[in-house]
């Protein structure tokens, strides 16, 4: 029988399948940072249990770590104790863990993959609903909860229901100026914040074809954001080269071996899936966007839409969302002042992101009165572009480069966006309070935010 | 687990947002905890409080009419981030049922792994037991999990809910998935051993 990807994965780590139940999935790769994990732990040391395959698990603090001065102890004592805790975990369960300052350290979705600990055909998982991330290399990668990093710990295994599929499909090519966070957050307003929940996603199409794999990383990083358990991108020669003579990718002899293997591993030619979806990438212009979900965005020469809602309860919520963000129905954004912006996270936090932002603001200057926050995506993606002077043309405008982690994506440390105040954001969520209390998010790809750091206003990228 | 979830009968707290998101139930400068004791003070804690402190006086869980193990809340409840935060925070602070006409599919997990019952009802369902716990705060829903059923008390109207029938047998015995996954360990070897995909 002709099976998609995601099938193909999936039935090769199914353990067993309980009658009318779950499946337990054989877990190759668990991610664990400090916020999720403690619990976990204590739940084995409570049942008295060890981790069961410790080679499987790597840990990396990165939610709670200050971007400056990361040679110093955190100053806040809860995060310093919770990056402490997954510091004793992890010696206690014999467990590898890339500290801070490590030259592996730093978001686990993003050190995953430039290590090549994230591989086609895995199953991936973290206590992070942005895992994922790792679909795109041609693996089934998805977020859970605590309960669940404690049953992978405890037994390389997860019971999960297995997800329905579904293919979305970008057709054509994109416009100039046009990015994987612009498809995405384009895909996820047309298929709205819970879209896509109950699916499993795998990403199609010319535009797929022809990212990178740091622009595919992007895509499927926010498949979350419209409800789907994960979205996944066929691996091929661009994944391939990517992988290539990385630390933990397989070498010699296992390399060839897995490329072979690798190779089976696409979508059958008439695999049937549980719902198919089309875009034309001709549709896509910059976008960003104006409410309190990554759903709620427009293109950057759109307005903001009438309330579209069908019933009080979604009309309620739309006003709500404005009255929050302080827009009007019908409003341009353009020319609105902001305040800060951050470029980073596991959306767009790797080194292509940094070098289209210094593209941009080469030989120009930073707009006075704005607080920019750019934080690489790990210590890595910090050298490479040190090495490649990207940090001293981003000095030369204005800029400096921070020390890497999750930062003002949900200011748990202390990159927090001040209260009230307008934040453009290369991030994934725009949620109320999202970037610290009362903060207002507007998600954006790189473009528009450096389009907004020299001009401190939202600007047509197109037009800088 | 020493917790089971049978038939729960109760008042209801309505919360009629839609897309509730895991941010607002629990938000992220509340996750530094090692523990999973205490969320509950916590919960929904922007909306509930306001920047000084005090209690926002219009929001359901600081009104004296509203009380009960049951929270019923709009469509797609529990979105965005993974944090089982969330479903602790909501357990802690004393619901066992969320009743909405549709749940994100990580935070519902974490609900069934923390004996938090998930129930999916109707547009039309979840409009009427807005309507009826509106009119009248002390009107009783009853959840029964091993007829998979929730009744309006008040008006009679049940419907049939779905549950994985794995989960409703972990819920009904206190039974969680480590102990399962503990005793398939033979099982986890074998497929190490058999695996040749690698």
């Amino acid at each position: 029988m002709p099976k998609t990807l995601f099938d193909k994965i999936w039935d090769s780590h199914a353990v067993n399948v309980i009658d009318g139940g779950p499946t337990q999935l054989y877990i190759d790769r668990h991610y664990c940072h400090e916020v999720t994990s403690p619990q976990a732990f204590d739940g084995l040391r409570r049942r008295g249990l060890k981790v069961f395959r410790p080679g499987r698990t790597i840990c990396s603090p990165d939610h709670n770590i200050p971007t400056q001065h990361q040679d110093c102890p955190i100053a806040d004592p809860v995060s310093r104790n919770q990056v402490e805790t997954l510091r004793r975990n992890a010696a206690e369960f014999g467990i590898d863990i890339f500290d801070i300052g490590h030259e592996r350290n730093g978001i686990i979705h993003v050190i995953g993959p430039e290590n090549a600990l994230t591989l086609p055909g895995y199953t991936i998982v973290c206590g992070d609903s942005h895992t994922s991330t790792h679909g795109a290399f041609g693996a089934v990668a998805f977020g859970i909860g605590t309960s669940e990093v404690e049953m992978v710990l405890a037994s390389q295994c997860i019971l999960q229901p297995k997800p329905k599929s579904m293919r979305i499909t970008i057709d054509g090519n994109l416009r100039p100026g046009v990015t994987a966070k612009d498809v995405a957050l384009y895909v996820i307003a047309r298929m709205t914040t819970s879209g896509a929940t109950g699916y499993f996603v795998e990403y199609a199409g010319e535009v797929v074809r022809d990212m990178s794999m740091e622009e595919r990383m992007t895509l499927c990083n926010l498949s979350i954001e419209m409800g789907a358990r994960g979205g996944m991108v066929a691996p091929d020669e661009t994944t391939f080269a990517y992988l290539k003579g990385r630390d933990f990718a397989p070498k010699g002899e296992a390399w060839d071996k897995a490329v072979a293997y690798w190779r089976t591993l696409p979508t059958d030619a008439d695999a049937v899936f549980d719902a198919e979806v089309r875009f034309d990438a001709a549709d896509i212009e910059p976008r960003l966007t104006f409410g309190t979900n990554p759903g709620m965005g427009i293109g950057i020469s759109e307005s903001v839409p009438a309330n579209p809602g069908k019933n009080d309860a979604e009309r309620a919520g739309y006003t709500r969302s404005l009255r929050y963000m302080g827009f009007e129905e019908g409003e341009k954004l353009t020319g609105t002042r902001v305040d800060y912006i951050f470029v980073g996270s596991c959306t767009n936090g790797r080194f292509e992101d940094f070098r289209l932002f210094a593209d941009m603001v080469k030989g120009k200057k930073k707009a006075p009165g704005v607080i920019v926050w750019l934080v690489p995506g790990s210590r890595k993606v910090m050298e490479q572009l040190r090495r490649a002077g990207i940090d001293k043309t981003l000095a030369e405008a204005g800029f400096e480069l921070r020390e890497p982690g999750c930062s003002a994506c949900l200011a748990m440390n202390d990159d927090k966006v001040a209260p009230g105040k307008l934040c453009v954001s290369t991030s994934n969520r725009n949620f109320e309070g999202r970037q610290g209390p009362g903060s207002r998010t507007i998600l954006a790809g790189v473009p528009l935010a450096a389009a907004a750091a020299l001009t401190g206003y939202i600007t047509d990228p197109r037009t800088i | 687990m020493d917790e089971k979830i049978t038939v729960i009968t109760s008042t209801a707290v309505p919360l009629p947002v839609e897309n509730v998101d895991t941010d607002q139930i629990i938000p992220a400068r509340f996750l530094k905890a090692t523990s999973r004791e205490g969320f509950g003070d916590n919960l929904f804690r922007d909306w509930r409080f306001d920047k000084e402190g005090n209690k926002v006086e219009s929001f359901v869980l600081n009104d004296p009419r509203y009380s009960g193990c049951i929270l019923i809340a709009g469509k797609n409840f529990g979105s965005g981030s993974s944090r089982e935060h969330a479903a602790w925070a909501i357990h802690d602070y004393g619901f066992r049922v969320v009743v909405s006409s549709f749940f994100a599919d990580i935070h519902k997990n974490n609900e069934l792994n923390n004996f938090v019952l998930p129930v999916v009802v109707s547009e039309d369902f979840l409009r009427e037991l807005f309507n009826t716990v509106h009119a009248d705060p002390k009107a009783e829903l009853r959840v029964d999990l091993p007829q998979q059923t929730i009744t309006n008390l008040s008006t009679g109207r049940w419907e049939h809910f779905d549950i994985n029938p794995y989960k409703k047998h972990c819920l009904l015995n206190g039974l969680d998935d480590i102990s399962y996954l503990l005793s398939r360990k033979s099982d986890t070897e074998k497929y190490e051993r058999d695996a040749d995909h690698y």
